[in-house]
């Protein structure tokens, strides 16, 4: 672990307060040639609504340019910045270091995705395991052919998927799952929940279509409802949720 | 820290239930308590099998079991049984889709429905009576009870 | 055979037989426990038709739902379809094996 002392010197606008600080280890990690991940820490003052991708900005600012990270929206609209933060995955943007109760913090790339460098992970394989489910309305007409304008649906219908539809893909659900730190087939439950969300939507006709992907080994059993995807879900997406709707439909509860 | 270029944590990261509450323990023990049991099933066909060598071969099999080691063996996988039943009723329940909320529209602080508590009772409730169970064996197997 | 189907018998082997794994141990309170542990005790509840039809149908649920579980932890352990074959027919062969071995217990106590 390297010591970075003091801050170096900038020309900055923004006063930094040094009223508080805390130690910010950030996982240092290029596969091209390191063979294992190393922690560099920073000493980083804080105030009590800095976040830690603030924090990590910091870093890059004044002390290792070089640290990558992912980022776009700063307030959990994109799910860019998903990382592991004290151990959990969390978005980096809409958490706190106040919050977090520590004064260390320790910032990894998520696990159960490849890793390109230091805080930033591959999302190819979230983005096939949803393009798996089918995630996009299933129907043999659409809203230009039909008499009617549009395929209208009351508040009640709306209110059966709105929920799942808030998912940003910010994948801390899949990495926080227990199968999918040993199952590397497992669909996962960001697709498993955005499955549920096309098969509660009234206007989709593809449920026996989506029903028959996920039931396979590495589908929708694989689940056993820890629900630790939920926990993290930044969104209140409750992927367990949907997923055991999901299942419902499988084991005859709903129809 | 894992070495595989997929980043996955292992068996590492199944088992450890450490910060994302009970739910993630309970899915632990079920695990745990199910390969407990299997093999404790296993065991107990080979051990009653010992029947068939008559008397001499059956009381040699209670006189390598019923030790303070078996009592307490046998007391562990009591408590196994019955938390992986009652748990196992609450997930079942679960997978089909009770107790786990109705679809809403989200709000902040986003506190997910499924993790309620109709589901953490359950949890709790199979602990509770896994360790009666226990208590129960142990004072019945030491002769407490009759 | 599909997915669903193997957790449907999973569920149903272990829904049925927890009644049934209950009366097996309750039989406890019908006798003393270092009693119900006799020999002469035992062999008379292989004796009883109906207890002995019971257990066997224990031997089979739990053998069933016993497997299919080790068969679901092994498969997200490691993934590959030739491994994945072998655990399949292993945890099967398993099953099949531990059925026959009580199965033959309980026929041969009953013949005495």
């Amino acid at each position: 672990m390297t010591q970075i002392p003091g801050l170096a010197e900038e020309h900055t606008s923004t006063p930094l307060s040094s009223s508080q600080s805390i130690t910010l280890r950030i996982a240092k990690y290029n596969p091209v040639h390191d063979t294992e991940k190393k922690f560099m820490e920073f000493n980083i003052p804080y105030e009590k609504w800095t976040t830690v991708l603030e924090a990590i900005l910091e870093v890059k600012k004044h002390f290792d340019h070089s640290v990558a990270v992912r980022f776009s929206c700063r307030q959990a609209s994109c799910g860019s910045c998903g990382m592991l933060i004290n151990g959990k995955p969390r978005l980096a943007c809409f958490t706190k270091i106040s919050e977090l109760n520590s004064n260390i913090i320790t910032v990894e790339p998520m696990n159960n995705f490849p890793i390109i460098r230091d805080l930033a992970v591959k999302f190819e394989r979230l983005f096939d395991t949803h393009h798996k489910v089918k995630p996009y309305i299933i129907r043999d007409d659409t809203e230009i052919t039909t008499n009617t304008k549009e395929f209208l649906q009351s508040p009640e219908e709306v209110e059966q998927y709105i929920q799942f539809s808030n998912c940003i893909k910010c994948g801390l659900c899949n990495s926080a799952c227990p199968t999918m730190a040993t199952d590397s087939s497992f669909v996962g439950p960001q697709a498993l929940a955005q499955a549920y969300r096309y098969v509660a939507d009234s206007r989709d006709k593809g449920k026996d279509v989506r029903l028959k992907i996920i039931d396979e080994s590495h589908g929708i059993w694989r689940c056993h409802f820890a629900g630790s995807c939920s926990q993290v879900c930044p969104k209140g997406v409750d992927p367990a949720m949907g997923i055991q709707l999901l299942r419902g439909y499988m084991l005859g509860f709903r129809s | 820290m894992t070495n595989n270029s997929e980043n996955k944590k292992g068996i590492g990261g199944m088992i450890d239930p450490r910060r994302y509450g009970i739910e993630r323990i309970a899915y632990l023990l079920m695990r745990l308590s199910g390969l407990g049991l299997l093999v404790y099933f296993i065991a107990h066909i080979y051990e009653t099998s010992k029947i068939l060598q008559g008397q001499f071969g059956w009381n040699e099999m209670i006189a390598s079991t019923q030790t303070t080691h078996g009592h307490i063996i046998l007391a562990i996988i009591i408590g196994m049984c019955v938390f992986h039943t009652v748990n196992g009723i609450r997930v079942m329940l679960g997978h089909g889709g009770v107790g786990v909320g109705t679809p809403t529209r989200p709000d902040y602080p986003y506190s997910p429905a499924s993790q309620n508590i109709k589901h953490k009772i359950g949890i709790y409730s199979a602990i509770i009576l896994a360790a009666i169970a226990m208590m129960y064996g142990l004072a019945v197997m030491f002769g407490e009870l009759k | 055979m599909r997915e669903s189907i193997i957790m449907k018998i999973h569920y149903g082997t272990a829904l049925a037989s927890i009644g049934l794994v209950a009366v097996h141990i309750l039989m406890r309170l019908t006798q003393d426990y270092a009693e119900s542990l006799e020999y002469a005790n035992v062999i008379r509840n292989y004796y009883f038709l109906p207890y002995a039809g019971m257990l066997e149908i224990i031997l089979i649920l739990l053998s069933i739902h016993g497997f299919i579980g080790l068969r679901v932890i092994l498969l997200e352990l490691k993934q590959g379809r030739i491994y994945e074959k072998v655990i399949s027919y292993s945890c099967f062969i398993a099953m099949i094996g531990l059925i026959t071995y009580g199965t033959r217990t309980i026929i041969m106590v009953n013949m005495g």
